[in-house]
């Protein structure tokens, strides 16, 4: 089934949308922002740089207009527009400091305004798989760059000096000749009249003179409001009138409603109606599951009515799924050949000519996302205009979603993104503000929709199930000579195609067939593998069990031929080169053009080798202690993990040390980047240690977090070390940072519990493992 | 009827006197500073402070509540200017920011009843405070900064 076929939208796929240059200048040329002055200009699709991004090819692509980003007030305050979603990255203040740095605007007088959903106007929103930056560093910069220009041509005009004499400094521009100086709120006026200068001709600043990028000085612009309180998350929109609802789903994936009695709901102080939420059939997309909501006049009325219904319903064709069933039938899967997805030289004869064969089959299980902030939005339809107040990584995709639902034109639907009170993935999805939409418009007054954490995780959309088993065929000598890679997996487009077996391009490119080994005889493949519940996209996604599959095999052959791991990787991945992908139909590559974002294997080895220098690789660890590395390229970044850990003899673990380096090629903002890399470690621990969600008879098994654990601050690593290679040049492309930091942490834990203790950990979560 | 102070405003419930103070506070009452995360004293995003203590205000309900003094965040200092909002803004805790409500009314609560806590009785202390985001190192830093002096 090939996914491209779906004719819904599909965050994350590449879609190779066209950009339409005509219809989109005729609808911009209507366009202006509110309460400030706004700069006129042509609009400009494509960024023209030293290196090319795939950020065209998003849906909607790029929009490079400062009339749409920048605005200045009379009295000099700048406005800049987030059009991504901040769910904890630092994206709505690093694309605006491009913009400010550029546009030569001090900070300290500019203020964020964050989009609403219209990808027409802003260019893609979709904030997801590492992007912000990769694809908006070069159009902010242009924009900040445009705008900046055009406030010089307004003062030489002003001055009847040539514009090549004036030059905007920290929020004025000055004549130094003559010594004056007018502020940008004073050229504002003049400054929108102004042409505005071709992309190409643009003078972009020349990266020494920064004054805000790659410093890391700056704080999120919500650092106050969060402390305080005061910040908005997707909960706390209060609208008068507005009703709270809480809704009962089917507990399995496709299943439908049958019957329900209100009556002891109904009896509940504070629950006002009990009704029907229209379901879409499996698989659903996007679209709600269905159910019974519950409304009332505040949320723990719904949650208190929500417990008390009684509710029949028709589990339906997953009714039968069961994790320890389930996890016999992938291994069965990956024993036997299927469909392959790359191969170099003749796997199969190597590995019968081998010398000695090592095999490793590594199970992950799914795990829910668990964002702190439960899915929850507020809708208030009227008639046949609809507004939204959500959490979304996707405001574009969500009002598209929103319009098919209720059947309504989209330039009636109004998309406000809150605060995302982290995201991870699942809030790419907005089944939750068109489960709003529906109730709203059927009950003519706003609603918010709170999810449960029970809801949570009982109805996400999963990160993937797998098992990836690897065969390494050795020499006399102990060189790798053979490698088989099977990966078996439910795809995340087996919620949007129905008998959909085979992963995705995007999955296959994240760690399996972009394997960066030099190994002679390479090959990947993908057995069958058919989806029982909602799989979705879960922080760096397919990455997981690859680096988790491919590097603990890295250690495993080390311990097999008496190496040191960390040589024995730095062998594996062999010579510094740009690694060949020929022989793979469709590489994905993060979407990303392959000469702008090769596989640079002396990146790799860099990260390699400045992690293991930093980190200490090889000092001498008390006993009960170990270290492991791993390392990783995803999103187009390159990054290298050591996790000291220590297991005491009664199993405890615990982890006094992380070292990881990134290369993440021109950053933005080195403070957030580690802060990243922090919060990735206690994710990749999380998963590690506990994470796990199982089924039985086709339902969760778990609910809140006494059964589905993450990791708390006595279990969380001692100190976290990050080392941010600096980029080569300043056209070295940018790459992902926010997804990158997890994949290679969990393999870099099992490793160095297995230098710790001898025990070879095969199957997440570690669980109990180490006190048997 | 339930009558209660929250951020030293006298507040009256007629309703369910069950019903979570978590939910009185956020859609009754509208401080919507405190957080909804688990509702199982699981996570510590609704954490406010009762007469000095940190409560899980999912599982108080509002007749627990009554003729008692709840601060939520919005009330802990004026200004936000509390030693630990001080020292969280210096450290660049948060990520996200949804639990740091939560972490930060959990760390008051700490330093009134211990000015200077070691290492582990921090982590003891906010081990009942989930951070998804994960960012511990940083609380764990931004409550020692508070109790050392910002
Ligand atoms: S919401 Fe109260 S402890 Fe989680
Ligand atoms: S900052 Fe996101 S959950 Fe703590």
């Amino acid at each position: 089934m090939n996914i491209l076929t779906n004719p819904s939208r599909l965050r994350g796929f590449e879609k190779h949308i066209k950009i339409e240059n005509v219809s989109r200048r005729s609808i911009l040329k209507t366009l202006g922002l509110a309460g400030g002055f706004v700069l006129a200009a042509p609009v400009m699709i494509r960024p023209s740089f030293a290196y090319e991004t795939g950020a065209g090819k998003m849906p909607h692509g790029v929009v490079v207009d400062p009339r749409v980003f920048v605005s200045i007030a009379p009295d000099g305050i700048v406005t800049i527009i987030a059009h991504r979603s901040e769910m904890g990255t630092g994206v709505r203040t690093s694309l605006p400091l491009i913009v400010a740095e550029e546009l030569e605007a001090d900070w300290s007088r500019v203020r964020v305004q964050q989009a609403h959903g219209d990808e027409v106007k802003f260019g893609n929103q979709d904030t997801d798989g590492s992007r912000s930056t990769r694809h908006y560093l070069i159009p902010m910069r242009q924009i900040g760059a445009s705008a900046r220009t055009m406030l010089e041509q307004a003062a030489a005009k002003r001055w009847g000096v040539p514009a090549g004499e004036v030059k905007a400094v920290n929020h004025e521009v000055v004549h130094s000749a003559s010594g004056r100086k007018l502020g940008f709120g004073e050229l504002a006026a003049d400054a929108a009249k102004e042409s505005v200068p071709s992309v190409e001709g643009l003078k972009l600043k020349n990266p020494k003179d920064f004054r805000y990028l790659g410093k890391g000085e700056i704080g999120i612009v919500d650092l106050h409001d969060i402390t305080t309180g005061a910040a908005h998350y997707g909960g706390d929109v209060r609208l008068p009138g507005m009703k709270y609802a809480v809704i009962a789903r089917p507990p399995v994936t496709g299943g439908k409603l049958v019957s329900f009695d209100p009556a002891d709901t109904l009896k509940v102080s504070g629950v006002e109606k009990v009704m029907e939420v229209k379901g879409w059939p499996w698989p659903s997309k996007f679209q709600p599951l269905g159910g019974v909501a519950v409304i009332a006049r505040n949320t723990g009325a719904a949650i208190k009515g929500c417990n008390a219904l009684k509710v029949t319903w028709d589990d339906g064709a997953n009714a039968k799924y069961d994790s320890v069933a389930y996890r016999a039938e992938l291994e069965a899967a990956a024993r036997k050949p299927g469909l392959i997805v790359r191969k170099e030289g003749d796997v199969e004869a190597a590995l019968k000519s081998a010398d000695r064969v090592i095999v490793g089959e590594y199970y992950l299980p799914h795990f829910a996302h668990a964002s702190m902030e439960p899915p929850v939005a507020v809708a208030n339809v009227k008639g046949d205009k609809a507004e939204v107040w959500a959490p979304v990584q996707s405001p574009g995709g969500t009002r598209e979603d929103v319009a098919k639902t209720l059947g309504i034109p989209e330039e009636n639907v109004t998309v406000n993104v809150t605060l995302l009170g982290g995201g991870f993935g699942r809030k790419s999805k907005c089944d939750f503000a068109l489960e709003a939409a529906l109730l709203s418009k059927e009950l003519g007054v706003p609603v918010k929709v709170q999810w449960t954490r029970e809801d949570d995780v009982r109805h996400d959309f999963l990160h993937t199930v797998s098992v990836e088993r690897i065969e390494a065929g050795l020499d006399k000598s102990g060189k790798v000579i053979a490698w088989r890679h099977r990966s078996v997996a439910p795809s995340i487009a087996s919620t949007f195609a129905a008998g959909t077996v085979h992963q995705a391009p995007f999955e296959l490119g994240m760690g399996l067939i972009d394997n960066p080994f030099e190994i002679a005889n390479l090959q990947c493949e993908n057995p069958e593998a058919a989806a029982h519940t909602r799989i979705g996209w879960f922080r760096s996604v397919s990455n997981i069990p690859r680096a988790f599959a491919v590097q603990s095999m890295v250690a495993e052959i080390a311990q097999a031929t008496n190496r040191d791991p960390k040589d024995m990787l730095l062998e594996l991945i062999g010579s510094p080169r740009i690694v060949n992908l020929s022989s793979v139909k469709d590489p994905w590559n993060y979407g990303e053009p392959y000469d702008s974002y090769p596989i640079d294997t002396a990146r790799l080895r860099k990260v390699v080798e400045l992690v293991a220098d930093k980190g200490g690789w090889g000092r001498s660890v008390p006993k009960g202690h170990g270290l492991g590395i791993a390392v990783h390229r995803s999103f187009v970044s390159y990054i290298a993990t050591i996790v000291e850990v220590a297991v005491d003899d009664k199993g405890k673990l615990t982890v006094p040390r992380v070292d990881t380096a990134i290369d993440c090629g021109t950053y933005v903002n080195p403070e957030r980047i580690q802060s990243q890399i922090e919060g990735a470690a206690i994710m990749g621990l999380s998963l590690a240690k506990h994470g796990e969600v199982t089924f039985k008879d086709g339902k969760v098994q778990q609910g809140n977090f006494d059964d589905y654990p993450v990791i708390r601050i006595d279990e969380s690593p001692a100190v976290t070390n990050v080392y941010i290679v600096p980029p080569a040049s300043p056209d070295t492309p940018p790459s992902g940072v926010g997804e990158p930091g997890v994949p290679p942490f969990a393999p870099a834990l099992i490793n160095a519990i297995f230098a710790a203790t001898g025990k070879r950990i095969r199957a997440m979560p570690i669980g109990k493992q180490l006190e048997a | 009827m339930v009558k209660l102070k929250i951020n030293g405003q006298e507040q009256n419930w007629d309703g369910d006197p069950d019903l979570p103070l978590l939910w009185f506070i956020r859609d009754e009452i509208g401080l919507t500073g405190t957080k909804f995360g688990c509702g199982q004293a699981l996570c510590g995003s609704c954490t406010v402070i009762i007469d000095k203590q940190a409560v899980r205000a999912c599982i108080t309900s509002v007749s627990d509540a009554a003729g008692r003094e709840v601060t939520t965040i919005e009330g802990l200092h004026p200004t936000g200017d509390h030693p630990v909002q001080k020292a969280w803004r210096q450290v660049n805790v948060p990520q996200c920011g949804y639990c740091q409500a939560g972490q930060i009314m959990q760390a008051a609560a700490l330093l009134t009843d211990n000015p200077k806590p070691s290492h582990d009785q921090i982590r003891e202390a906010m081990s009942g405070n989930i951070c998804r985001c994960g960012c511990y190192q940083r609380i764990e830093n931004a409550v020692h900064l508070a109790s050392t002096g910002v």
